[in-house]
């Protein structure tokens, strides 16, 4: 008998999951009008009966979060407000557990992400963004600490409760009242997070929660009551926002798409490094914006690169995203499903060899094994689109230069990552590269004091640490 | 009275260093404030536009590239240059835009002044927006703000000489070269910044100057997919809609100020965040 | 080929050879050993596991106080762990001082335990400071006395020096005594060499010199075992074998005491060097107190309830 290991799976009976939600406006739970089916994509199981906004609901939230605004939030001290945030992270942490597997369960990432990267990380964003609250004179250069006011916040699904934090918490911080739309297929953790700010006693409509899809987010987008807009997610959507905001004064921030080249010098530690290429792609099934998802080997190692590589992905542990031992979990939806299927046939199409790591996938739910292609070059379009999923593109390089050039050549830049063993040889790559967040020998790594967001088409601003914050203040919106 | 005839100066482009008279042979009239022709200055057609791109884009990594103190101490010798030249400024605020004499003085005294201000933020500006982040983990992590690229930018129509410093400055201080718009009315004493540009230490591209039309230039800088940011200062506000939407199509930083202040430096800086582990 | 064609025995071969290898990143090390030591291992995996490392266990006593009856007492727990369950199997080997050796030997060879081994530390334990003279009579006179494998310390002295060809040297005149009759185990001490950097470098300068096994520690310094460190050695064992085609040992010894412990060492195995290395002819783990755990754990897995330490033999 060899090795293998039994089945590990979380329990789910820690969650309780109503058949079906409503919105959370002005500190109440309100009954939705139409609904749509939530399933958790490991097993197609349909989770809940999530509520769709209309212009009623939208109008309703805006509303409250004025009120609240103009009543409360921006009467009170920055002071008492940090308190609040303060109980929003304690009770976050103190039902972590529920958080986590609601998020696996909705999203289909494994447990040992949810539980070790996206609700620590969350409450770490609120009790950092706490201490803020009243310090924001002290915040960046000439900084005006006036909120904006009410606040448009449209997130993504890959990671619904931590992308929650990333908007929340500085908004709230710097005074502002919000009105939250959670993504489509992952609306859960965020209806959760409804009754922590419940249980904080977080005063009626400084926080408005409104579910739905792409229709919804136009609503918030477009309303005249709204100040600032804060969205994270596709370029395309990106720019339809941008282009909607032109006529009005709302300030907006923009974390959209990615293509990050991973930059492999041959004086790496290569162990190191192909951990860091692993994580940097297979991470939350590729499904992140600043996804290593464009591999730079130097050509002289590349060959054993690749081979460890190989090796190494044979060892992801594909599946039941329960499963405390899965690394990599489901694919959060069939169109995200499709859209990796038909972005890897063009490299196929176009001449690139792919190669998939052995191993088993569920008969339900969705999947995708992970997957590099080999002998792709910039013109491929698997080199030059976001593909959003568990799927590397590997190219080479023979200088230095070469790798930087490479790097740069394309309209995103919110990532990039650097291994070499050589300390001016990381600072000087790390200046080449045209992107908002550079990982010199890790990949994908989050903190709320480190400021993350996007050169070029990749968006407006940053979110987490001091930079972040001044998006939430008015005036400072540049910095 | 003497019989000489004046040598009269022919007002032309200024693009990566040199003075091209611009590619569509277009100009326009230029009169004084009692209404009589003082000159024909280009009217800068959208390949002259395309041409300042390519030349801003080509000096951008070697701008980018100088030092804080190298780039602080040109600011400053255009500041040398200009002081050295200020009675040719005046005259030319008088003549186009029929100011007094102490009014143009002023004007010319503070823009002086205030290439002086920006130069000294060469080498302040990173220490104090820059931050080391204490994330929780074995690791080194710091934020720098590092030049964006090719700005455009339209000077607005007055003051003529301090509103086009207050457009460039800021933009070129950070290491961002520039394509700036001069006034359309008073489009003279830009022309002749040029001369002290070409005189200060600035190497060739950083810093383009066109004349011309506002509402056929504007929307041509706002689509270019080569321009990464635009400061709309100097445009009526009617014009913002169409220019933000033209602009979204790469994603432009697109900001108007109305003041001399940090905030127009940092507005044309990308914030970089690295990572390093530390250990042995 | 000598030394497996990697050097040729000179001191600048040696040198070009430990040059070439890759750096290690010690964070990047340490966070890949911690996402392992997360893998929950459960039911029929965890018992395979169990009895895995029970078989892997070098049940050790390195103590100054060693006595004829301490030795033989461990002796009797190595060929029979749990005396009212003979489905436990026998420990590996028995680790002792060299002077035990004989006495280990004949002892198990008495109570039916031929197919446990003796293991004798050497070259003048732990420390390594002693005439290379002094180190080979040291072994010769364990593989007199019947030791099957030796548990050699490389010296740390030398090698932080940078005199590689001393300490290469010392393994290969300690393996040739070693010959056909003796598994030779390269201790280095990874607490004295501090960084993941010598820990490779130690590794395969160590596998191209001759060792069969590589081992972490003596148990007399700390830190020793430390996940990160195995890691590192079990990629090095792993890179050795695609340039080689031969299998090398490893042996984590010092601070592995529960059965937790020993399960994050077979997943380490398991997910670096691979299933290949799940077998006590290339895995050991040097412990003394673990066994009496892994014998609980295996009892509790059999009853459903926790067990005592009053249901297990202390020596």
């Amino acid at each position: 008998m060899s090795f293998e290991y039994a089945p590990a799976p979380e329990s789910r009976t820690v969650v309780s999951i109503k058949a079906k939600y409503g919105h959370f406006i002005g500190g109440k739970f309100v009954a939705g009008n139409k609904h749509f089916p939530t399933i958790n994509p490991a097993t197609e199981e349909v989770l809940s009966q999530i509520a769709l906004a209309g212009k009623a609901e939208v109008d309703a939230a805006v509303k409250a979060a004025r009120k609240a605004y103009t009543t409360t939030w921006s009467k009170m001290s920055g002071r008492e407000r940090g308190k609040y945030l303060f109980r929003i992270a304690r009770i976050m942490q103190e039902r972590s557990r529920e958080f986590a597997v609601l998020e696996t369960l909705d999203n289909g990432k494994p447990i040992r992400e949810s539980r070790d990267t996206d609700i620590p990380l969350a409450a770490a964003h609120f009790f950092y963004h706490a201490g803020w609250a009243d310090k924001l004179e002290y915040a960046g250069l000439g900084t005006v600490t006036k909120a904006h006011g009410v606040a448009g916040q449209i997130i993504p699904w890959n990671f619904p409760l931590l992308m929650l934090a990333w908007k929340v918490a500085p908004a709230l911080a710097a005074g502002n009242t919000v009105v939250l739309k959670p993504a489509e297929s992952t609306s859960l953790t965020a209806l959760l997070f409804a009754e922590v700010c419940q249980q904080a006693e977080l005063p009626a409509g400084v926080v408005n929660i409104v579910t739905g899809d792409g229709s919804t987010g136009a609503l918030i987008v477009n309303h005249p009551g709204i100040d600032k807009i804060a969205f994270t997610g596709s370029t395309e959507v990106g720019k339809l926002i941008a282009r909607a905001v032109a006529p009005t004064s709302k300030s907006v921030t923009l974390e959209l798409g990615g293509k990050a080249a991973n930059i492999v010098f041959e004086d790496a530690a290569i162990d190191e490094a192909v951990e860091g290429i692993v994580n940097g792609i297979f991470f939350n099934q590729g499904h992140v914006c600043c996804a290593g998802s464009r591999l730079l080997l130097q050509e002289n190692i590349a060959e054993e690169v690749l081979e460890k590589l190989k090796v190494r992905m044979a060892k992801i542990r594909v599946g039941d995203p329960m499963d405390k031992n899965t690394d990599l979990g489901a694919i959060n939806s069939k169109e995200q499903l499709n859209k990796i299927t038909e972005l890897t046939a063009t490299g196929d199409s176009e001449g690139a060899q792919r190669w998939s790591a052995p191993c088993e996938l569920p008969g339900k739910g969705f999947w995708f094994a992970p997957t590099i292609f080999i002998g792709v070059t910039q013109t491929h379009r698997i080199a030059r689109e976001e593909i959003f999923g568990p799927v590397l593109s590997v190219l080479t390089f023979r200088t230095p230069q070469e790798a930087i050039d490479k790097a740069n050549n394309t309209p995103f830049g919110l990532s990039a990552g650097i291994w070499s063993d050589k300390g001016s040889k990381i600072l000087w790559a790390s200046s080449q590269l045209r992107a908002g967040v550079i990982w010199a020998n890790t990949f994908n790594k989050f903190d709320p004091t480190s400021p993350f967001g996007g050169y070029k088409e990749s968006g407006w601003g940053r979110e987490g640490g001091r930079h972040g914050l001044s998006a939430y203040l008015k005036g400072a919106s540049h910095e | 009275m003497s019989n000489r005839i004046d040598v009269k100066k022919t007002y032309k482009l200024y693009i990566n260093g040199v003075f091209p008279r611009t590619e569509s042979g277009r100009t326009y009239e230029v009169k004084n404030a009692k209404g009589d022709f003082i000159a024909n200055p280009c009217l800068a057609s959208r390949k002259d536009l395309k041409d300042a791109v390519v030349a801003a884009r080509a000096a951008q990594p070697g701008w980018n590239k100088a030092t804080a103190y190298n780039k602080g101490q040109i600011l400053y010798r255009i500041a040398e240059m200009l002081e050295g030249r200020s009675a040719q400024f005046v005259d030319e605020i008088c003549a186009v835009t029929g100011v007094t004499k102490t009014a143009a003085v002023k004007e010319v005294n503070e823009s002086v002044d205030r290439l002086v201000w920006y130069a000294g933020w060469s080498d302040k500006i990173s220490s104090l927006t820059g931050a080391l982040n204490p994330v929780a983990g074995p690791y080194y992590n710091f934020t720098i703000p590092e030049s964006m690229g090719v700005i455009a930018a339209i000077a607005p129509e007055s003051p003529s000489l301090l509103g086009l410093i207050d457009a460039i400055s800021p933009i070129i201080v950070g290491g961002n070269t520039v394509v700036v718009l001069a006034s359309n009315k008073a489009p003279l004493s830009a022309m002749s910044f040029a001369e002290v540009l070409a005189t200060s230490d600035v190497p060739a591209g950083v810093i383009n100057i066109l004349t011309g039309k506002k509402e056929e230039i504007a929307p041509w800088m706002a689509s270019h997919m080569d321009i990464d940011g635009f400061d709309i200062s100097g445009l009526n506000k009617k014009m913002h809609t169409d220019i933000k939407v033209a602009g979204a199509e790469n994603l432009k930083r697109i900001y108007s100020f109305k003041a001399a202040e940090p905030g127009r430096i940092l507005a044309f800086l990308e914030n970089k965040t690295v990572w390093h582990p530390i250990g042995i | 080929m000598k030394f497996f064609g990697l050097v040729d025995g000179s001191d600048s071969s040696l040198r070009k050879f430990l040059a070439s290898l890759p750096a290690v990143d010690q964070v990047g090390a340490d966070s890949r050993a911690a996402m392992l030591a997360t893998r929950s291992i459960k039911a029929s995996s965890k018992r395979w596991a169990i009895d895995t490392a029970i078989r892997m266990v070098d049940l050790t006593t390195l103590e100054g106080a060693d006595t004829r009856g301490k030795v033989e007492a461990l002796c009797t727990k190595a060929v029979r762990p749990d005396p009212t369950n003979p489905d436990v199997p026998s420990v590996g080997a028995v680790c002792v001082y060299n002077d035990m050796v004989g006495i280990a030997r004949t002892h198990l060879d008495l109570i039916g335990g031929q197919h446990v081994g003796v293991a004798a530390v050497s070259t003048a334990f732990p420390s390594g400071r002693a005439s290379m003279s002094v180190k080979i009579q040291d072994t010769q006179d364990a593989i007199d006395a019947g030791a099957s494998e030796i548990d050699m310390v490389i010296d740390r002295g030398a090698f932080l020096s940078g005199n590689y060809i001393d300490v290469f040297n010392e393994i290969v005149a300690i393996r040739e005594i070693c010959g056909d009759k003796a598994h030779l185990k390269v201790i280095f001490e990874t607490g004295e060499l501090v960084t993941y950097d010598n820990v490779r470098k130690a590794s395969f300068l160590a596998m191209a010199a001759g060792a069969h096994f590589i081992k972490t520690s003596t148990g007399k310094v700390a830190p020793a075992a430390t996940a990160p460190v195995v890691l590192v050695m079990l990629e090095a064992v792993r890179d050795f074998y695609a340039m080689t085609q031969v299998r090398i040992g490893v042996k984590p010894a010092g601070g592995i005491r529960t059965t937790k412990d020993a399960i994050k060492q077979l997943v380490l195995v398991n997910e670096t060097a691979g299933p290949d290395w799940l077998t006590p002819s290339l895995f050991r783990i040097g412990a003394s107190a673990l066994l009496n755990d892994l014998l609980m754990q295996r009892m509790k897995m059999d009853d459903g309830y926790y067990a005592s330490p009053q249901y297990v033999t202390i020596d």
